[in-house]
């Protein structure tokens, strides 16, 4: 029942902030409402007891990958969206499209739902079980992951950087 | 314990805690205007109450009548939310922090802390993550130039030296084995204080610092709200209650990263016990709040010492020194630690 | 006791959203943000899949998705900033020659 009412409750905000973030027309609105998603999602895995998983949630989506957001639109000054002809027919069409996929799912989703339930904190994802596996089954995509930060880092550093910066080289320190 | 004796005493203590970190923060402007006073060789608040001991209830009452000037070219909502979204992650931090032992009152026995949880001090790195926010949007929908600025340039720096914050505490959770602020502070019995473990406790205790002065935006990292620099940044347009609650959020957070300190490197509330059991309880609460506020007072002492960073000094000093030493601090703890294994 | 089907059906309505913006808005930050819903939502379900099959290398798998969507959105962020430089406008409507 308290699980029940939990997820539920969750579950509302994630809902109403993605639809939010979908019917505000200025950006920084739509970063905002993903920021409560992400919250919520973080409380959600909570509840399936996966708490390392929540806290990195937190630490890396919506406290440095959402600021990063909120940095860009902030430098860039996004300003509102503006209706446009291209916009209009995706409305039109996007939708219904996806309105009907959504169903489909849903429909499927629920004629089944005969699945077992999910205990609450059904199982506990502590810093210790996750490392054993981590940095022993899974060390090769740990390396791999992270050299493809250290690229990105890079590139993100080359592709965002003024271009007479690029090409005189690097400054002589003062 | 029932359910309901466990709701009642959490709102207890919950009430408590956030009473007490709301005075220390008074306290701490009591505290900052005293010592910047006697470093610059005069008085100090004197006049309000025995050495002046009352200037933050007067401050509270001037900043409640104070005039409110709201913009007319704001962003509204998010002008009013950004003090608040500071203020609630300021203070929420101190919901994992223990302060002592077990308190043992009538029948029932309570640890002295709110909650303690096995991913604390994760739940404290994310709730400074988040604290970035009410800085980033103060600056931004403030619609002038010298809040976006400030804004921007604060948040850049506080997110920056996350990294190596968080970095600087990984020696300590090797040595510890926890993520818990109970268990690293129980495995630091006997004087084995993590500041003692020479070489890499020390040198992961000032990364901290250092990172920590830079998070909470404080002087020698304090280009954001300098007031020769950009009048006062991203709380340029910010008057009266607004403005004091970015006060209390800053204050609150130089709080939690002196109790972090102590819990992490100094050994907590570990300290001489002995006499009776209800002064066993709450002596090594006293111990505590001995060492929190020796590192307020070091906070005010280095912020009334040392010249302050130009940005991209600080910028450059946060990328380039701090993060390679904190990464090989945390090689060097790792390999210590399993060779002696 | 949720059933699995509930966290699914969560699941699912999320990264409906996120198609659904990554189709109607012209923004071009708003179209990250869609596609980090769309991630967030696979998120859910790999941690509700990890629940219900005890294992937990589903909660490992979080880790890369998280990973790779810190990576993408980096360099995303990079190329609108960069887009943004010579072109001025965010609107995707706008950004349909190859030449300037």
């Amino acid at each position: 029942m308290l699980h029940l009412t939990l997820f539920l409750f969750f579950g509302a905000i994630c809902v109403a902030g993605a639809v939010n973030l979908l019917v505000q027309r200025h950006p920084i609105n739509s970063a905002l409402s993903l920021v409560a998603v992400m919250a919520s999602l973080a409380a959600e895995y909570l509840l399936l007891g996966a708490e390392f998983v929540a806290a990195v949630q937190v630490i890396v989506y919506a406290g440095a990958i959402m600021v990063l957001f909120v940095f860009t639109i902030m430098l860039l000054n996004a300003g509102e969206e503006e209706r446009s002809k291209g916009s209009r027919v995706a409305i039109l069409l996007g939708i219904p499209g996806v309105a009907i996929g959504g169903v489909l799912v849903a429909w499927t989703l629920l004629r089944h739902s005969n699945t077992a339930a999910v205990p609450m904190f059904a199982l506990p994802g502590d810093p210790r079980a996750i490392a054993r596996l981590l940095f022993h089954d899974f060390l090769l995509p740990f390396e791999v992951t992270s050299i493809l930060i250290l690229i990105a880092i890079m590139g993100a550093v080359v592709l965002a950087s003024k271009p007479e910066a690029v090409a005189r080289g690097p400054k002589r320190e003062d | 314990m029932s359910i309901t004796t466990f709701a009642i005493i959490s709102i207890i203590k919950s009430i408590a805690v956030i009473f007490v970190l709301l005075t220390a923060v008074a306290y701490s402007v009591w505290l900052e205007r005293k010592v910047s006073a006697r470093i610059q060789n005069r008085w100090g608040p004197t006049r309000v109450g025995p050495f002046g001991l009352l200037q933050p209830l007067a401050d509270g009452i001037k900043f409640i009548f104070k005039e409110d000037l709201t913009q007319p070219y704001v962003y509204k909502t998010l002008y009013i939310a950004s003090p608040i979204i500071a203020v609630v992650f300021a203070i929420t931090a101190i919901s994992v922090i223990p302060f002592g032992n077990s308190i043992t009152i009538g029948s029932i026995t309570t640890p002295l802390q709110i909650t303690d949880l096995n991913i604390g001090l994760l739940v404290v790195l994310g709730i400074t993550s988040m604290g970035v926010y009410g800085v980033a949007l103060a600056g931004w929908s403030s619609n002038s130039k010298y809040s976006l600025l400030g804004g921007l340039r604060a948040s850049a720096q506080m997110i920056s030296y996350e990294i190596s914050l968080g970095l600087s505490l990984i020696p300590v959770l090797i040595l510890a084995g926890s993520f818990s602020l109970r268990d690293i502070v129980n495995s630091q019995r006997h004087l084995h204080w993590n500041f003692f473990y020479i070489p890499f406790g020390t040198i992961a205790f000032f990364i901290y610092l250092i990172s920590a002065y830079a998070e909470t935006n404080r002087t020698p990292f304090d280009l954001p709200e300098a007031e020769s620099e950009l009048v006062a940044g991203y709380h340029t347009e910010y008057s009266a209650m607004k403005f004091a609650m970015f006060f209390m959020a800053e204050y609150a957070n130089m709080v939690t990263v002196a109790c972090l300190s102590t819990l992490l490197f100094f050994g907590g509330w570990l300290g001489p016990v002995f006499g009776p059991p209800i002064v066993q309880s709450l002596l090594p609460v006293l111990w505590f709040c001995l060492k929190v506020f020796f590192f307020m007072f070091l906070y005010v002492w280095v912020r009334w010492t040392l010249p302050r960073f130009r940005y991209d000094q600080l910028m450059a000093f946060g990328w380039k020194v701090l993060l390679p030493m904190a990464i090989a601090n945390l090689v060097a703890t790792a390999l210590v630690v399993a060779w002696r294994a | 006791m949720v059933p699995l089907s509930y966290y699914l059906l969560l699941s699912g309505i999320l990264f409906g959203c996120g198609v659904l913006g990554f189709l109607i808005k012209r923004n071009i930050i708003t179209i990250f943000m869609s596609i980090e819903l769309m991630l967030n939502g696979v998120n859910l379900s790999f941690v509700a899949f990890a629940a219900h099959w005890h294992a937990l290398s589903g909660q490992i798998f979080v880790f890369f998705v998280m990973v790779v969507a810190a990576a993408e959105a980096a360099v995303g962020l990079a190329i609108i900033i960069a887009v943004y430089r010579t072109r001025e406008t965010l609107n995707v409507d706008q950004v349909n020659l190859l030449k300037l």
